[in-house]
């Protein structure tokens, strides 16, 4: 249920917010067993400011990687496993004053780095649709429980397409707006440059209500912007007839896979098809252009340079000293090398070690910089396509959620672009949604619409449009 | 003998209101951990803010120091594990140093010498650690504390060059208000680098590194015992090893660790905090702050003035000394003289009643109106000085007491004859004393009379030339 038929019910008296906190509560028990969608559970109701808002007295759910004074927060590693903050993040205080009643801490990957939401110290977190399947990540759990109607929204984190991905997985809306937009203040900070705050939802509408909640500058974030004065949830319904969308040619004409033989792959791209049909009749122009293969080929190795370089010492401050499990030994050297050898998965060790390689003296132009670079070149390509396009729609993914243990070939066109071109949005900082535009092979697909920097309301309207023309997407039982 | 080359590389603590990068206290304090926030322990989430305040004060001692600056604020984040370093990562400047290519003029004994600055840069402060038998315990009050790093190119060839320097480093940062600079706070610290070579080499000799010394005075010693040190070994033929060293309390350097390998910090621009580009209009808001250096006030004094360079060194050693001398030179331009009476009476009287200047009543007004009714002939620099101790004493404006008792020297020609008149009148035995029995040293009986009636005002010296006058008149 959205958050504007929520708030009717509790404004007319119907339910009261403590009984939505009790059935929110008891769904997340019923099913953590089944999809394992938190790390904790907040069992107590606790409801301090009734400040009006529309989502006072709502319950949602936060990604564990957001600091939370008093509540476990273990960015799903066991490094953190039983780290308790002294601290609250900017977006869950500005969630309470709201309102809003946190029901829980969310799965992600180890430290929010991943894309499946199999790696998180408590185990996998599955696709509501599919419980064979993997629901994506990292913000895996803040998904599923959107998707399993447990909250009606939840925060999650966006590095290279940490909510935008599971939320075509899981059938949900996925929105992470411009770089800046909302404060980091109190994420666990994976790759700086790249990291977004965002949300899932089950409409665009609700997107834009939490998005205007958690918008505005933060004094503890530099990179937050000044709030632009918008209010999005009365952005979203303006007439969208001529504005002007692209998609990427390389990835999504169909004649590029033609002697492909994935039929899901295929399957999706058509339907893709008829997405781009039902734009046309709301009046949106929708254009083919030809980006640069060998750019969007690079998507993907300018995203792990960059996320491993800045993961690497971000996450430098994990060393059993200040706070963590004390590690063992007869040096500071190896007390530290000892937490962190029992405290990282061997998929985060990599990642670091990566990270340290590339930054290396004698590697550091040749990677880092380089990568740095490919960045600086998708993005001025990208702004330049912006003079001319309001945004761009693509596919949010080369098709459904795969199952577990399922191989992709990773260098395959259809990984390399359709799979990683969500990244494209961190590199610039370019608001990006992903929404639900159907089904194929009974699990759900999306479509991606990312625009200008900064404009967070256009790129929310014309995903409102598109979501009333092609219709919510329903999970069946 | 070798040629000895010597690299400094000076840390300073910035004064400002709140750390580098967080909002907690910048101040010094024995107890532990109490200024301190979830940015100085580097928790999970965390994010910096830049001191603006900082960024000014280092830009202002880049200025000073005749550096470059650059056209935006930069940061980078060097990288490197230590239980001191809570996020694993100094926030600095590598990129972007707020200076480049600077220089400062300094007094050596009886030269003048020109010490090239490499760089100027600002970053954190790492936590400090006391080390017990053990365990070891971890202080983060000094945790992000906005700290100067100034560079020197390897150009200073002794240890009286080294200290000349680093006292007039510290001279700038006291003049410019940008810190303390106190040593004993820790507050100044320095890095020395020094390797020996033939005198008529051209390639630089092997690099020792003495790291964290936190007084001027083991600066020069263990500058003067590695010169020492490093000269045996060269001359048995023998080769310096380029380690690292420390000073220790006996004056002597014992190695500390073998340099193998530079570490590799794996610097990158730090994405928390985004570029402030730098106008000119700002830089020079800044430059406009800067006061008359040491230095240029010396050149000043001695070339302009006409002190003698020993008083000059003495009135410029505090920035305020300096400013009142100055000032006080607007009033009374007998430099020579304000510069006598400064250094005799206002320094000593601070060191007596241990005050500071700002809390010293004198004004530089005061005192120069004080040396000009003296100038004049009209007071006696005893008396001014009484006048002057009254003055501070009783806080009231010495010109004001010297008006109100009517105390200045009676020195027209009718005025003393008045007194000497009325002496001569009152006592005829005393005149005929010295008229007929010939007893000379009656005259300075009539000075003492004079002196007597004219309330000690009468300018002896004329009184007595006067009294002789009138005495042989009566002849």
């Amino acid at each position: 249920m959205d958050i504007l038929s929520l708030r009717k019910k509790l404004d007319s008296g119907e339910v009261s917010s403590e009984d939505l906190f009790i059935e929110s509560n008891k769904l997340a028990h019923q099913y953590q067993d089944e999809y394992n969608s938190f790390v904790t559970i907040i069992d107590k109701y606790k409801m301090k400011n009734r400040k009006d808002t529309l989502i006072t007295g709502i319950p949602y759910a936060l990604k564990d990687n957001f600091s939370t004074s008093g509540i476990l927060t273990t960015a799903s590693s066991n490094i953190l496993k039983d780290y308790v903050p002294v601290y609250d993040a900017t977006v869950y205080k500005k969630l309470k004053n709201a309102g809003g009643v946190l029901i829980g801490k969310t799965v992600l990957d180890e430290l929010a780095m991943g894309g499946t939401g199999t790696t998180g110290h408590t185990g996998v977190v599955r696709n509501p649709w599919d419980k064979e399947r993997l629901i994506g990540g990292s913000s895996a759990g803040s998904c599923a429980c959107v998707a399993l109607g447990i909250v009606p929204f939840s925060i999650g984190s966006d590095t290279g397409d940490s909510i935008r991905k599971p939320a075509s997985f899981g059938g949900v809306v996925g929105f992470k707006p411009t770089y800046g937009r909302i404060s980091r203040y109190g994420l666990f900070a994976f790759a700086s440059s790249l990291d977004h705050v965002g949300c899932f939802t089950t409409c665009v509408r609700d997107a834009a209500i939490v998005t205007d909640i958690l918008k505005g500058r933060d004094p503890l974030d530099m990179t937050s912007l000044e709030d632009d004065g918008k209010i999005y949830s009365d952005c979203i319904d303006k007439d969208v007839k001529g504005k002007k969308l692209f998609y990427f040619k390389e990835a999504c004409n169909l004649d590029v896979y033609k002697d492909s033989d994935d039929e899901e792959l295929i399957e999706s791209l058509e339907k893709f098809q008829e997405t781009i049909e039902e734009c046309r009749k709301i009046g949106l122009e929708v254009s083919e252009v030809s980006f640069d293969k060998e750019l969007l080929n690079a998507i993907y190795p300018a995203y792990m340079t960059i996320s491993c370089a800045e993961a690497t010492s971000n996450n430098a401050n994990l060393t059993g000293i200040q706070f963590g499990p004390r590690g063992e030994g007869n040096s500071v050297d190896e007390i530290m090398f000892d937490a962190r050898t029992k405290g990282f998965s061997e998929l985060i060790k990599r990642r670091f070690i990566l990270g340290s390689y590339i930054l290396q003296k004698e590697n550091q132009e040749k990677l880092y910089l380089n990568a740095c670079r490919v960045r600086r070149l998708i993005v001025d390509k990208m702004n330049e396509l912006f003079e001319k396009y309001d945004g761009l729609i693509m596919p949010a993914s080369g098709g459904i959620a795969p199952k577990f243990g399922e191989k992709t070939d990773q260098l395959s066109d259809r990984y390399l672009i359709l799979e990683n071109h969500l990244a494209i949005a961190n590199f610039g900082g370019f608001p990006s949604i992903t929404i639900p535009s159907g089904k194929v092979k009974g699990m759900p697909i999306a479509i991606n619409i990312t625009g200008r920097i900064m404009e967070d309301d256009v790129v929310l309207n014309i995903a409102n449009k598109i979501e009333e023309k092609i219709g919510r997407l329903e999970r069946g039982e | 003998m070798y040629k000895v080359v010597i690299g400094l590389e000076v840390h300073c603590e910035v004064k400002t209101v709140s750390k580098n990068f967080s909002s907690s206290p910048n101040n010094y304090s024995t107890i532990p951990n109490i200024n301190v926030s979830t940015v100085d322990l580097g928790l999970p989430g965390i994010l910096p803010v830049v001191n603006e305040e900082a960024c000014r004060k280092a830009l202002k001692t880049a200025m000073a120091l005749n550096c470059q600056n650059p056209d935006e604020i930069i940061f980078d984040r060097k990288n490197y594990f230590y239980p001191d370093l809570p996020k694993g990562y100094q926030i600095t400047q590598v990129t972007k140093p707020m200076g480049r290519n600077g220089y400062l003029d300094i007094f050596v004994d009886d030269y003048v010498k020109r010490v090239d600055i490499h760089q100027l840069h600002l970053e954190e402060d790492t936590a400090s650690l006391d080390h017990y038998e053990k365990y070891s315990l971890i202080d983060y009050n000094r945790s992000g504390i906005p700290l100067m790093e100034i560079v020197t190119e390897p150009c200073i060839s002794s240890s009286d060059e080294a200290i000349s320097f680093l006292e007039a480093l510290r001279s700038v940062f006291i003049y410019c208000g940008v810190s303390d600079a106190r040593s004993d706070m820790g507050q100044m610290r320095c890095d020395v680098n020094i390797s020996l070579m033939e005198e008529d080499s051209k390639v630089l000799g092997t690099k020792v590194e003495m790291k964290n010394i936190n007084s001027f005075n083991n600066v020069k010693l263990a500058i003067e015992y590695e010169i020492e040190r490093q000269s045996k070994l060269l001359d048995k033929g023998e080769k310096v090893v380029q380690e690292t060293r420390r000073i220790a309390e006996d004056g002597k350097t014992y190695p500390m660790r073998k340099k193998v390998d530079a570490v590799d910090y794996k610097y990158f621009i730090e994405p928390n905090l985004p570029p402030v580009k730098l106008s000119d209009e700002y830089l020079e808001e800044i430059r406009k702050k800067i006061p008359r250096l040491q230095y240029e006030r010396v050149i000043d004094y001695t070339e302009n003035m006409g002190i003698s360079k020993e008083e000059a060194l003495i009135l410029v050693k505090s920035r305020e000394i300096a400013d009142y001398f100055e000032s006080a030179s607007k009033v009374c331009k007998n430099y020579k003289e304000v510069a006598r009476w400064v250094i005799t009476l206002v320094l000593a009287s601070l060191n007596k009643l241990e005050i500071e200047l700002d809390e010293f009543f004198l004004t530089p007004k005061m005192l120069g109106e004080v040396i000009n009714v003296v100038l004049d002939d009209k007071l006696s620099e005893d008396n001014a000085k009484k006048i002057i101790y009254k003055a501070i004493e009783q806080k009231i404006d010495p010109i004001e007491i010297i008006k109100k008792e009517n105390i200045s020297r009676i020195d027209d020609d009718e005025s003393v004859r008045k007194f000497v008149i009325e002496a001569i009148v009152e006592n005829p035995e005393q005149v005929r004393q010295y008229l007929e029995e010939e007893k000379d040293y009656v005259k300075n009986y009539f000075v003492g009379k004079v002196m007597q009636k004219s309330n000690r005002q009468a300018n002896p010296t004329k009184a007595l030339e006067i009294i002789i006058e009138e005495l042989e008149k009566r002849r």
